[in-house]
């Protein structure tokens, strides 16, 4: 294991030099809230925040992401993102949540542009000083992460511990200067932080644990919540656009002024919003507000942990704060489909 | 791969870059539908079976999933039928012989005429477009007539304007080996045949639930009608074959918009046999 320790002068030097090497994402605070944006100057990186507006996904899975450029007579050429980059200071519940991303877009037919992007990536995490809002990661299991990372910062005394996996792990190292490996002191130091965070980051109780929710979801089809909380739902996919386990997109064209050439591109997309299943000719496969809200528990907790043996959610708490009318906390609908089992349940 | 130059390794396993493809010859099917034969420009067949789909693209409209309609039985061609509904269809009309589209896939799953359907009796039931598909395999059984039982048709359109491959049905249908009818819902003045919905055609056929597969495609709401129909009549499950429509974007499992429940429909879909989804609330 390698881990060393920087004190406060040696961190500031090592994000100089990662700016300098290079394009640096970090977090910044914008008003109250915090950001993940490009960091230019060391001054600007806060690895204090609570948790930020957007998950860091949007590094590996960018909002809008160019796919191809097409020219006339169907000619289409792939667009490439490999800029090798660092997120530094992600979250491990964010951290978790691109793992899984890692493997969905891997699995049948593998998914180039993001596999390239990720490829690309050097990703730092940095272990939750500041505990957010909503935030329950140490009821799903993703308050820490211990593997999987370029990069894990620890926030210690007099400094913060480095533990590098790889080899972008050691090319990031190698941009600090003679550091000293962290001692058996600081060691315990980290698994303390670890300890409290497991402990700390459960602002909301989940009354279930991870792996029994896509079984109490197999027998809540029909359970009453669906309704009853879509009645306040606004189909306006806040909870879909802020979550770091969301990767439904939307594919589009857009020409330029020639109307000859342009690039079709990708745009998150989300199952919330109304149209979402509709096909051409209009028909909505997924017409009922209830349906569509079910559907995204569904996801989090039974269709896509099928995939990949997990639970979707990794507990960040976003979708809570972003829901204006209060009806988005997983942990709400998972304890009341525990404490009121519906029985006349339909299969799914 | 390493004779490959290097531009072509770097972008051959992108799954959004469509080959091209030059139209061959179009026609009017109906009013709002047009049949469009279309030919790899690297020469290779489309490699589909019945049933499965390809993403159709046009640059500057992107892209919509499109059932292949002819049986690769025919040579390395292969058809579409389009219906004009939006901007990316109402652009593919406006095409002409020698254009180019682009093509991904095939996708998804095809009718079992390899498997289930071979040696049996064979029953297709077919609501507007919903022909559009099992042409497909209507051609296949035709091409390998030898491989199966007795082969009934059934097809309902709105009204006899919106009949697609009328010139075909005697065709498909050699006499004694076939039977083939039809109905709309709604007649005109010309119309001499029968009028009423699909499932008023599935009682004036004989057959035999134990030796026949039935394939079924059509308007989201004709399924369960249909299905009802024929499992009174003492058919399993097991040998019914479905055809449904999603919103397949990306057409490889990946974007979301075509799942129902779990099921990626262009993954596990669009052709599911009618037991491995009876349990699913989203299919029908």
């Amino acid at each position: 294991m390698s881990v060393y320790k920087l004190s406060m002068e040696q961190m500031r030097d090592w994000i100089s030099r990662l700016i300098a090497e290079r394009t640096l994402y970090g977090v910044q605070q914008r008003d109250e809230r915090f950001v993940f944006g490009r960091v230019e100057r060391p001054e600007e990186l806060r690895l204090d925040y609570d948790v930020t507006i957007l998950p860091p996904k949007k590094y590996v899975m960018p909002p809008r992401e160019n796919l191809l450029a097409y020219l006339p007579q169907e000619h289409y050429e792939s667009l490439w993102a490999d800029e090798p980059f660092v997120p530094l200071g992600v979250h491990p519940y964010d951290f978790v949540a691109i793992r899984q991303l890692d493997l969905l877009f891997e699995r049948d037919n593998p998914d180039e542009h993001y596999l390239r992007r990720r490829k690309a990536a050097a990703i730092v995490v940095v272990d939750v000083e500041r505990v957010s809002a909503n935030v329950f990661a140490g009821c799903v299991g993703t308050a820490v992460v211990e593997e999987g990372f370029d990069g894990l910062l620890t926030r210690v005394e007099d400094g913060y511990l480095l533990e590098v996996r790889g080899a972008k792990g050691e090319w990031l190292v190698s941009l600090a200067e003679s550091l000293a490996p962290a001692t058996r002191a600081d060691l315990r130091q980290r698994r303390e932080v670890w300890a409290n965070n497991r402990r700390r980051l459960r602002k909301h109780e989940l009354k279930v644990t991870p792996e029994r929710v896509g079984q109490l979801l197999r027998e809540s089809y029909g359970h009453p919540i669906w309704e009853e909380k879509a009645r306040q739902c606004y189909s306006c996919g806040s909870c879909n656009l802020v979550c770091p386990t969301c990767y439904c997109f939307d594919v589009r064209d857009e020409s330029d002024w020639s109307l000859r050439k342009g690039v079709r591109y990708r745009v998150w997309d989300g199952c919330l919003l109304e149209e979402f299943a509709m096909v051409a000719g209009g028909h909505n496969f997924r017409a009922a507000k209830a349906a569509r809200y079910r559907h995204r528990y569904y996801r989090k907790g039974l269709y896509v942990p099928e995939i990949i043996g997990q639970l979707a959610c990794v507990g960040c708490g976003r979708c809570i704060t972003a829901c204006t009318t209060g009806i988005a906390n997983p942990v709400e609908v998972f304890n009341r489909l525990q404490e009121e089992p519906h029985e006349q349940h339909a299969a799914c | 791969m390493s004779n490959m130059p290097r531009a072509e390794q770097e972008t051959v396993r992108d799954i959004y870059r469509p080959r091209p493809a030059s139209i061959v010859r179009t026609a009017d099917v109906t009013r709002i539908e047009k049949l469009f034969e279309l030919e790899l420009e690297s020469g290779e067949a489309l490699g589909h079976m019945p049933g499965q789909f390809v993403e159709v693209s046009l640059a500057g409209f992107g892209e919509a999933p499109i059932s292949v309609s002819s049986s690769p039985t025919r040579g390395p061609r292969f058809e579409l039928v389009v219906r004009r509904v939006g901007a990316l269809t109402g652009a593919l009309h406006r095409l002409k012989p020698g254009d180019r589209v682009g093509i991904r896939g095939p996708f998804g799953t095809w009718f079992p005429v390899d498997s289930d359907l071979r040696g049996r009796d064979v029953l297709f039931i077919c609501g507007g477009i919903g022909l559009v598909p099992v042409r497909s395999a209507i051609q296949y059984v035709v091409d390998k007539r030898s491989h199966y039982g007795h082969m009934f048709i059934l097809f309902g359109a709105r009204t006899p304007a919106d009949r697609l491959f009328s010139d075909e049905y005697e065709q498909w249908c050699a006499p004694g080996e076939a039977t083939f009818l039809e109905t709309v819902d709604k007649r005109d003045a010309r119309w001499t045949g029968a009028e009423g919905v699909l499932t008023t055609l599935i009682p004036c056929i004989r057959f035999d639930p134990g030796r026949t597969v039935a394939v079924i495609c059509g308007p989201p709401v004709m399924y369960r009608f249909v299905i009802v129909e024929l499992k009174q009549r003492g058919m399993a499950e097991d040998n019914m074959f479905v055809s449904l429509e999603r919103r397949m974007k990306c057409g490889v499992g990946k974007c979301g918009h075509c799942q129902m429940n779990h099921i990626y429909v262009c993954q596990k879909g669009p052709v599911f046999r009618l037991s491995e989804i009876t349990d699913l609330e989203e299919a029908l």
